[in-house]
């Protein structure tokens, strides 16, 4: 587990279109997306709008609709788009021989921001 | 030019591709620098990988595929060491050692040791008849495979996979692809085009099997078959995995050299130590490793140039892929993963099977897909590698090179106006601009009008900006667009009532398949069309679609209704409002047991359950359903409830069994997919105490029998219902609701309730289908009932029984104050 890349799963474990989860322990999620051209992002699981979840919305192109006000957010920034304003988090993610490896910086991060 | 004694001395390790191509660029730049020693593991000269393909499925002789025969080595007094592999290296002795014992030493040595085939670890991967794709041998033995013909079954969807599957098809085996995941060469192809592309392969007579996960390869003493981890069965007297390739590290590993995913180079091919190189896809620059053949010709240059002393440097390759199968044209290349800022420009011609895809970010091309027509493949990768400008070419790059730089014609309407009179406008109908144009002139200014007199874009639609376009240009100013009819969203041109009627009228069975047949203008659809088709398949191909959950609406994939605070309220299913004493002490149970909050009465005469967590419905589900409760479908676009006073039974002044009927009518409505949401209610007597005036669908027992009502609503916008007919018995009620539901199903545009449908189709329309043509709803009632025979299994049931157990659970859990207690 130790290392600058903590190792968080399968690829394959993650539906394409689609997020899966992970607890950090202080409340805050972390969604890991993967689009359906198998790119991966990471986003802390809280739409800026209403703290939707966001890991449960339409994945489609390189963006997620939140699914309480379908607020679009783009995956690879964290930033709304269109008209609306407002960013989330974004946590660097990488994939290496099919395995989904997440910042271990940014994670403790996001672990303390939600804490405080 | 130093004697041969003189030289330095280089092994090579690997007879290659990379191997002997970075001899040759030795050669040309200084042939008497260095006195070369290549070993090879094969027992052939230098021959051309790639072409392995061709010669399985026929195309190719061995000889054809030879790169450099026995004269070059001869020529250039290159000493080959065949069919004998190197074992090891000491780098402090200078030597390497092969497996028949020879010891040969270096001044330079170069690894090009390429890479291994990865072989997925399950039971029977060793048995006689499992082999991979990667050299002659194995080329030999699927020849001598097909020859007795038989099943095939390839694992691995790739690239080299589909080209194993296509030789072994040629060859005359039944072959299987087993994918892991949900699309061909997911890597190299977006979905679309690894639609168009199954599609393609299955046409040809092989079977492809996506999402299937291998659980085991079978046999006694040889390979039988494989087993799927779903249960499946496929019966196979060879199989081929092609899975992946991994750089072939373990000699440089072994010799204490810097390896990460591969071994690590610099700019100049140079290795950890400095005597030793190594190029091609064993290698890991930059933190990349690449397993196509053009990065090599890049690293053996800058390879060269090192060891002669004029050191360039190689800065990493972008690639480009093509799919090696007759017939078939794929093409790949760069990021088309889309991104941030990133746009795609898509163009899809459905009569002639062509998809292509350009992602442009900041007026520069960083990505291409191209199926079916990948003529323009090599100039879109030109225009990536060399980071050019598109910007003023934007609107027609993808028509190709011909057309953007034909002339100049950066504006479209310019391109269109420069076409010959006897250009094809519409490929359906085989309509020419001339046509076109003199039909515009002899007036018909509209879309409309242009279908009805020359049928130019009066079929598949996918001409019908080129003939607006024509419009603009012959009318001028007179002509400002029109498009009035509203589209299903922005990535079609095509309306919901276009959609629905083509998906039947062609039997389409798939998301990507509608997307290629109407020309969505997006690579996979946004938050509102994907819903929209996933419904109009669902309802077009009852028992046989399979439901795309990604497609579905939070609510609708969990099964539950979200909450804002994210977590889920929970609704079990009442018959008709009724319950009993074993249902309340379950709910009154799982209020307690997972903490509920709040419980509350709803509006259709049942129980919410509120603040239960994602992870915990299934649990929850299990809990109801072992009282015998259903899913109440609360968070659906669904049939909702069936609301129901009590009726004849105890009320004094009920007509008719209105309670028993709504049971009746919700047991046969349950668990269909609608729409909108959908509700019901029956009452007893004209006071109407359920208030079935305005629901979706209303029944009201009078002494003769029974009023029913239709398109009535409660919501926004309160409107009563209309009238549909009276009808003398609880059968016949029944009958007519099945039919005007079902007519509501395969009818209405997607997120439309019945009230606005009504009003958009008028209730005349709905009367003739329902109460006038009674054939009609015979037809219609059995549709229903038909597509109802898929739809009544409980989602709650299968979910607590571990299905899509990924929704619910989460990926991972990270505790950092264990994480930073173990630094």
């Amino acid at each position: 587990m130790i290392g600058d890349w903590i190792d968080v799963g399968a690829l394959a474990e993650i539906p394409a279109r689609g997020a899966r989860t992970i607890k950090t322990g202080n409340g805050e999620e972390i969604a890991v997306f993967r689009t359906g051209a198998n790119k991966v992002y990471a986003l802390v699981n809280r739409c800026p709008h209403k703290h939707g979840p966001l890991s449960q919305g339409i994945v489609h192109g390189e963006a997620v609709a939140c699914p309480l006000h379908n607020w679009r957010i783009s995956l690879a920034t964290g930033e709304a788009l269109g008209e609306d304003r407002g960013c989330v988090p974004t946590i660097p993610v990488r994939v290496d021989a099919g395995r989904v490896l997440i910042s271990r910086v940014a994670m403790l991060a996001t672990a303390a921001a939600a804490a405080a | 030019m130093l004697s041969p004694t003189l030289r330095e001395h280089l092994v090579v390790i690997g007879n290659g591709m990379a191997g002997c191509r970075a001899v040759e660029e030795l050669l040309a730049r200084d042939p008497g620098r260095f006195s070369v020693t290549i070993f090879g593991a094969e027992p052939y000269v230098n021959y051309n990988r790639i072409m392995l393909s061709p010669v399985l499925a026929g195309e190719k002789s061995f000889d054809d595929i030879v790169i450099n025969g026995p004269e070059w080595y001869r020529d250039n007094a290159i000493e080959l060491i065949s069919s004998d592999p190197v074992t090891a290296i000491d780098r402090a002795a200078k030597t390497v050692k092969s497996q028949s014992g020879r010891t040969v030493s270096y001044d330079r040595l170069l690894i090009a040791t390429g890479s291994d085939p990865f072989i997925i670890p399950v039971p029977g991967k060793d048995l006689p008849g499992v082999i991979s794709f990667r050299d002659m041998k194995d080329v030999d033995h699927m020849l001598t495979a097909a020859e007795a013909g038989g099943d095939a079954v390839v694992i691995g969807g790739g690239l080299l996979g589909l080209e194993a599957a296509h030789g072994l098809s040629l060859r005359g085996m039944k072959v299987t692809v087993i994918h892991l995941m949900p699309t061909l060469m997911e890597r190299q192809l977006d979905e679309a085009a690894g639609w168009l592309l199954k599609t393609e392969l299955e046409r040809r007579g092989q079977t492809i099997l996506t999402g299937a996960d291998t659980a085991e390869i079978i046999g006694e003493g040889k390979v039988e078959g494989v087993r799927l981890k779903d249960g499946r069965t496929i019966p196979a007297s060879l199989v081929v995995m092609a899975v992946g390739i991994r750089p072939s590290v373990a000699l440089a590993r072994e010799a204490g050299l810097a390896v990460g995913r591969g071994i690590q180079v610099d700019d100049h091919m140079v290795t950890s130590d400095p005597a030793v190189l190594a190029v091609g896809e064993c290698v890991e620059h930059d933190g990349n490793v690449y397993g196509l053949v053009a990065p090599l010709w890049e690293m053996c240059r800058a390879l060269a140039d090192g060891l002669v002393d004029k050191p360039s440097g190689y800065r990493g390759s972008v690639t480009s892929t093509k799919l090696k199968v007759s017939g078939i044209d794929v093409f790949s290349a760069g990021d088309f993963s889309g991104g941030d800022g990133a746009e795609d420009i898509v163009l899809r011609d459905a009569s002639r099977g062509v998809y292509k895809r350009v992602v442009v970010r900041d007026d520069r091309i960083v990505g291409a897909v191209l199926y079916g027509d990948t003529a323009d493949g090599s100039w879109y990768f030109d225009l990536l590698k060399k980071d050019e400008d598109i910007g003023s070419i934007r609107d027609v790059l993808i028509f190709g090179q011909a057309f953007a730089q034909g002339g100049g014609q950066a504006d479209p309407k310019a391109a269109v106006a420069a076409l010959s009179d006897d250009a094809e406008i519409c490929g359906c109908n085989g309509v020419s601009k001339g046509k076109v144009v003199a039909s515009i002139e002899g007036g018909a200014c509209t879309l409309d009008a242009v279908r009805a007199t020359c049928k130019a874009s009066a079929s598949c639609g996918s001409c019908t900006g080129l003939v607006e376009q024509l419009l603009a240009v012959t009318l001028g100013d007179e002509y400002e667009g029109e498009r009035a009819v509203k589209t299903l969203c922005k990535c079609s041109s095509f309306t919901h009532d276009d959609v629905r009627r083509e998906i039947v009228a062609q039997g389409m069975k798939s998301i990507p398949e509608v997307m290629q047949k109407l020309h969505w203008s997006t690579p996979d659809g946004c938050s509102s069309c994907r819903p929209a088709l996933n419904y109009y398949l669902l309802c077009a191909n009852p028992g046989d679609y399979v439901d795309d959950q990604q497609s579905r609406f939070v609510n609708e994939r969990l099964h539950a209704n979200i909450q804002k605070d994210g977590t889920y309220s929970v609704v079990p299913r009442m018959w008709g409002g009724l319950t009993n004493p074993r249902e309340l002490r379950a709910i009154a149970d799982v209020v307690e047991k997972y903490d509920a909050p709040m419980v509350k009465v709803t509006g259709g005469q049942r129980l919410d359950i509120f603040g239960i967590k994602k992870e915990d419905l299934p649990a929850v589900w299990a809990d109801l359903n072992a009282a015998g409760m259903v899913s109440g479908h609360a968070y659906g676009k669904a049939l909702r409830t069936v609301k129901t006073c009590v009726g004849s039974e105890w009320c004094r002044f009920g007509t008719q069994d209105s309670t028993g009927l709504g049971v009746k009518i919700e047991q046969m409505t349950w668990g269909s997919w609608m729409p909108h949401k959908f509700k019901i209610a029956v009452s007893g007597c004209p006071r109407n105490c359920a208030e079935a005036t305005i629901k979706d669908f209303g029944v009201v027992c009078v002494d003769s029998g029974y009023e029913l009502h239709v398109a009535g609503n409660g919501g926004i916008k309160v409107r009563a219902t209309d009238l549909l007919c009276r009808v003398a018995t609880e059968r016949q009620a029944m009958d007519y609701c099945a039919a005007f539901t079902q007519l509501y199903r395969e009818e209405a545009w997607y997120l439309e309730r019945t009230a606005p449908w009504v009003e958009r189709v008028g209730i005349d329309y709905v009367r003739q289908r329902i109460v006038d043509d009674e054939v009609g709803r015979e037809a219609l009632t059995s549709r229903f009932l038909f597509s109802q025979s898929f739809s009544q299994d409980d989602p709650w049931a299968a979910r607590a029984g571990g299905a899509d157990r990924e929704q619910h659970a989460h990926l991972g859990e990270f505790r950092p104050i264990e994480m930073l207690a173990a630094e």
